[in-house]
């Protein structure tokens, strides 16, 4: 499919909007560290997420010590454990996923993507990184803090969070609220951005239905982020008041250490279905970037079109609005009414149609393709593995009946570690492989690469694949120690040290990544302008990595949607985006 | 450079009405808001997410009330001013909503004057929007002394459901800050009006950009979403 009416017919359309003059920096200051280049930004934003993601990377390895070998480390109490928990979960789906995701890949390719010379407010861009750095400094001082973070678990539940039990109840569920409330207001400055410059910002040619699915999934996610943030930062706020001024929003009446409690009358559910809407759409917010960054990838490494354009679009933004509406199936034994569990079942399961679309369409890219097996394409095939893995498990959870027994056990764990925890990751890994030769200008080690790859896949199967039957043996989730318990037989002990030391190995070889980052960035392969044979034009830039300003004088025009690879007749087997008309033979020309 | 483009946008030739126009924008490169400016379209969204904050309160709030086993407080004690030996209910929330709603009518003339590049008077009525804000905001503090003075705290009143106070001191507090930022916005805005930076396209101090008259209207379009909250909030919260 050659996509070029619109230009044939009518030609492409004036400049609607004329040229922004755009901030120039004058200091080393203002060009690599209060820069308003979305660029740069991007990058800060990358290594702020990837290095406090790290601190979540060492408090699972601290976690799978314990788990596997239960007594053998004194350092971790039951207390310390609850507060990894907290903090790796929280770390990991906001502050690195989240982050990454939108702050990282958003700022960098969106406007290189749609053909912008910059975000639309590079000012207020350049903030969010700021508030977001303040925000997650705020977080890792709760390490520092009297009595430590809050081991209240990632959802923060009240009454439990806010109770002189919990660890952390002095300060360190203070500073956890008062970083998310900042991290939203961060958030809310940089996405405002990245929405506009979709919207309103595009160049000339580039239609939304032109756009790579990778700005769909971001834009969609944005939008999603936008008004689900809401809710979490009116909980936040709530929550906050409950603990520091006494009002009873979510806590119940009720007996603490022997003694009446001065709260009551609030409602913990309220809490729940408030964090909830927030926190499933959050899943989408970080699925669908990785959705978008997959199908480019799948495209391009296997020099073929994406099949059906439009549909995977559809399904994103089906995705997107549906994810509105499921977010009681957390809530299944919350004690909310049954029947809500009915209609959020049904909800949750009809979310699986645009899903498997997604999957379907990402297999019919492949077949008979020309699939290089590089490493970003490496990672782009086992996204789509451990996605279809952790999505059938959430069939399985979706359904009131099967879910009650498997609440809170490790198959629950199993299942959105898999979904939501490797199979991004796996995204961001496979992006980062693929873009890092336009971001610097040198490709990353390959040997390393495919190390990494094959580590990081086999050893998270390994680590994951035998949670799920701990889950079903009934092992919960969230104890330091499970102790001597009937129902769980001693060979899940030793499958629990065999999924502790698979998880060492895996975090470990996330450190030959980022040796392979800092060793390719002065020893890696001369990339040139476009190493894989992209067609989208972030890899049309003409310098690379791209100037500020991203364009030389002239804004590209786009004549083409971003998937014109192995065009029968073309002189290249793709076709960039900014290419015009003429450069294509007519289809049938040669046989 | 063609910059003017970008502030006071032109109707786009062969512009189709109605909703075969919606989808032929949409369909378009460029701009999906034909006619909208970057700063607009920026507010719009923002005041969608924001109005997601406020349903949030507001539905944590009528969780509350209705959820709640003790009796709420009724509204048109609570709120009742003893003014010259009679009893009025809800004097004081009625001169306040007037108060705001007024407001809103001498922005929306403040936006007019400015597409008229009439800097005075824009100045001035934006300046009487920021007088009114500042007199909704000390009419609120005034409220919020009245009832700590009578016992109201976050944590309990006199007379009913503790949830009373946190919910009211939260949502009107959050409201007030909303109108307070409305308020400063307003006058620095105003300032730039009086001082002619939109006529000579002077450059911003924070963002080194040229402003146009247009930020007048985006400060409007904030302005009147206040106000429509605080419609709700009334009817919500004191009316029910």
């Amino acid at each position: 499919m050659v996509d070029i009416p619109l230009d044939q017919v009518a030609g492409i359309p004036p400049a609607e909007v004329g040229e922004v003059e755009l901030y120039h920096p004058r200091s080393w200051w203002t060009r690599y560290v209060f820069s308003q280049d979305a660029k740069v930004i991007a990058v800060q934003y990358s290594i702020t997420a990837m290095s406090i993601g790290m601190v979540a990377l060492v408090l699972s390895w601290l976690m799978r010590l314990q788990l596997g070998f239960p007594g053998t480390f004194s350092f971790i109490d039951s207390n310390q454990y609850l507060q990894f928990i907290t903090m790796h979960g929280m770390i990991m789906v906001i502050y690195l996923l989240t982050a990454l995701f939108l702050g990282g890949f958003g700022n960098y390719l969106i406007p290189l993507m749609v053909g912008a010379r910059d975000m639309v407010f590079p000012y207020v861009n350049m903030l969010s990184y700021w508030v977001y750095l303040l925000a997650v400094l705020v977080l890792a001082a709760t390490f520092f803090v009297p009595g430590g973070p809050t081991g209240a678990g990632w959802t923060l539940y009240p009454p439990q969070a806010i109770l002189s039990g919990t660890p952390g109840q002095d300060w360190g569920i203070v500073f956890m609220l008062a970083s998310l409330i900042l991290f939203i207001i961060g958030f809310t400055m940089g996405g405002l951005n990245y929405v506009v410059t979709v919207l309103q910002a595009r160049t000339r040619g580039m239609t939304l239905m032109r756009m790579p699915l990778t700005v769909w999934g971001i834009f969609t996610a944005t939008v999603m982020a936008l008004l689900a943030f809401p809710a979490l930062f009116v909980a936040s706020v709530m929550l906050l008041l409950d603990r520091l001024l006494g009002t009873s929003f979510f806590m119940p009446t009720l007996v603490e250490m022997g003694q009446l409690s001065k709260y009551g009358g609030g409602s913990p559910i309220l809490f729940q279905h408030l964090f909830w809407f927030f926190g499933h759409p959050e899943v989408y917010i970080v699925a669908l970037p990785a959705f978008g960054i997959i199908s480019d990838l799948i495209s391009t490494h296997a020099r073929k079109n994406i099949f059906g354009y439009r549909m995977m679009v559809w399904a994103i933004v089906a995705i997107g609005a549906l994810s509105f509406v499921v977010w009681a199936h957390h809530m299944y034994v919350s004690g909310m009414h049954p029947y809500f569990g009915f209609f959020f079942a049904t909800t949750t399961l009809i979310i699986a149609i645009p899903t498997a679309i997604k999957v379907y369409n990402w297999v019919l890219t492949l077949w008979r393709g020309d699939i290089h097996l590089t490493v970003p394409m490496l990672f782009a095939l086992g996204f789509i593995v451990t996605f279809v893995n952790g999505g059938l498990t959430g069939l399985f959870l979706g359904n009131v009946v099967v879910d009650v027994p498997l609440s809170d056990t490790m198959f629950v764990v199993a299942h959105f570690h898999m979904v939501m925890g490797i199979a991004p990751i796996m995204a961001v890994f496979g992006g980062i492989y693929h873009w890092y030769p336009k971001v610097t200008g040198r490709m990353l080690n390959d040997l390393l690469g495919k190390f990494h790859f094959w580590v990081t896949f086999i050893g998270a199967y390994a680590v994951f694949f035998p949670m799920h039957y701990l889950g079903l043996l009934g092992m919960p989730r969230r104890y330091h120690d499970i102790g001597e318990t009937s129902f769980v037989p001693a060979s899940a002990h030793d499958l629990n040290a065999f999924m502790s030391v698979a998880a060492l190995i895996v975090g470990f070889a996330q450190l030959v990544f980022l040796f392979n980052l800092v060793w390719s960035l002065f020893k890696g392969k001369e990339a040139g302008g476009n190493p894989w044979g992209a067609t989208s034009l972030e890899w049309q830039t003409p310098e690379t990595p791209p100037g500020h300003g991203n364009w030389g004088k002239e804004l590209p025009v786009v004549y083409r949607w971003a998937y014109d690879y192995s065009v029968p007749g073309a002189a290249r087997d793709f076709v960039p985006q900014n290419e015009p008309p003429s450069g294509v033979v007519a289809q049938g020309a040669h046989p | 450079m063609a910059e003017t483009t970008l502030m006071q946008p032109k109707a786009a030739p062969g512009t189709i009405p109605g909703l075969r126009g919606i989808a032929a924008d949409w369909a378009s490169d460029q701009r999906a808001f034909k006619n909208v400016s970057w700063g607009k379209a920026m507010m719009w969204i923002f005041l969608l997410s924001d109005t997601f904050i406020f349903s949030c309160f507001l539905l944590s709030y009528m969780t509350a009330r209705m959820s709640t086993t003790v009796p709420w407080p009724n509204p048109s004690e609570v709120f009742a001013l003893n003014i010259g030996s009679k009893h009025i209910p809800l004097i004081l929330i009625a001169i306040m909503t007037f108060v705001l709603i007024s407001s809103s009518g001498t922005m929306a003339m403040a936006v007019n004057f400015g597409y008229r590049h009439d800097r005075v008077r824009t100045a001035a009525l934006m300046l009487a929007t920021a007088a009114f804000g500042a007199t909704f905001v000390g009419m609120q503090a005034f409220e919020w002394t009245k009832l700590i003075m009578e016992g109201v705290r976050p944590w309990g009143n006199p007379w009913g459901a503790p949830q009373f106070g946190a919910c009211f001191f939260m949502i009107t507090g959050f409201h007030g800050t909303h109108v307070t930022i409305g308020v400063i916005f307003l006058i620095a805005i105003a300032r730039k009006v009086l001082r002619g930076d939109f006529d000579r396209e002077r450059r911003g101090f924070f963002t080194s950009r040229k402003g146009y008259y247009e930020i007048v209207e985006i400060t409007g379009l904030y302005w009147h979403f206040v106000d429509l909250v605080w419609v709700f909030i009334f009817a919500f919260f004191y009316l029910w």
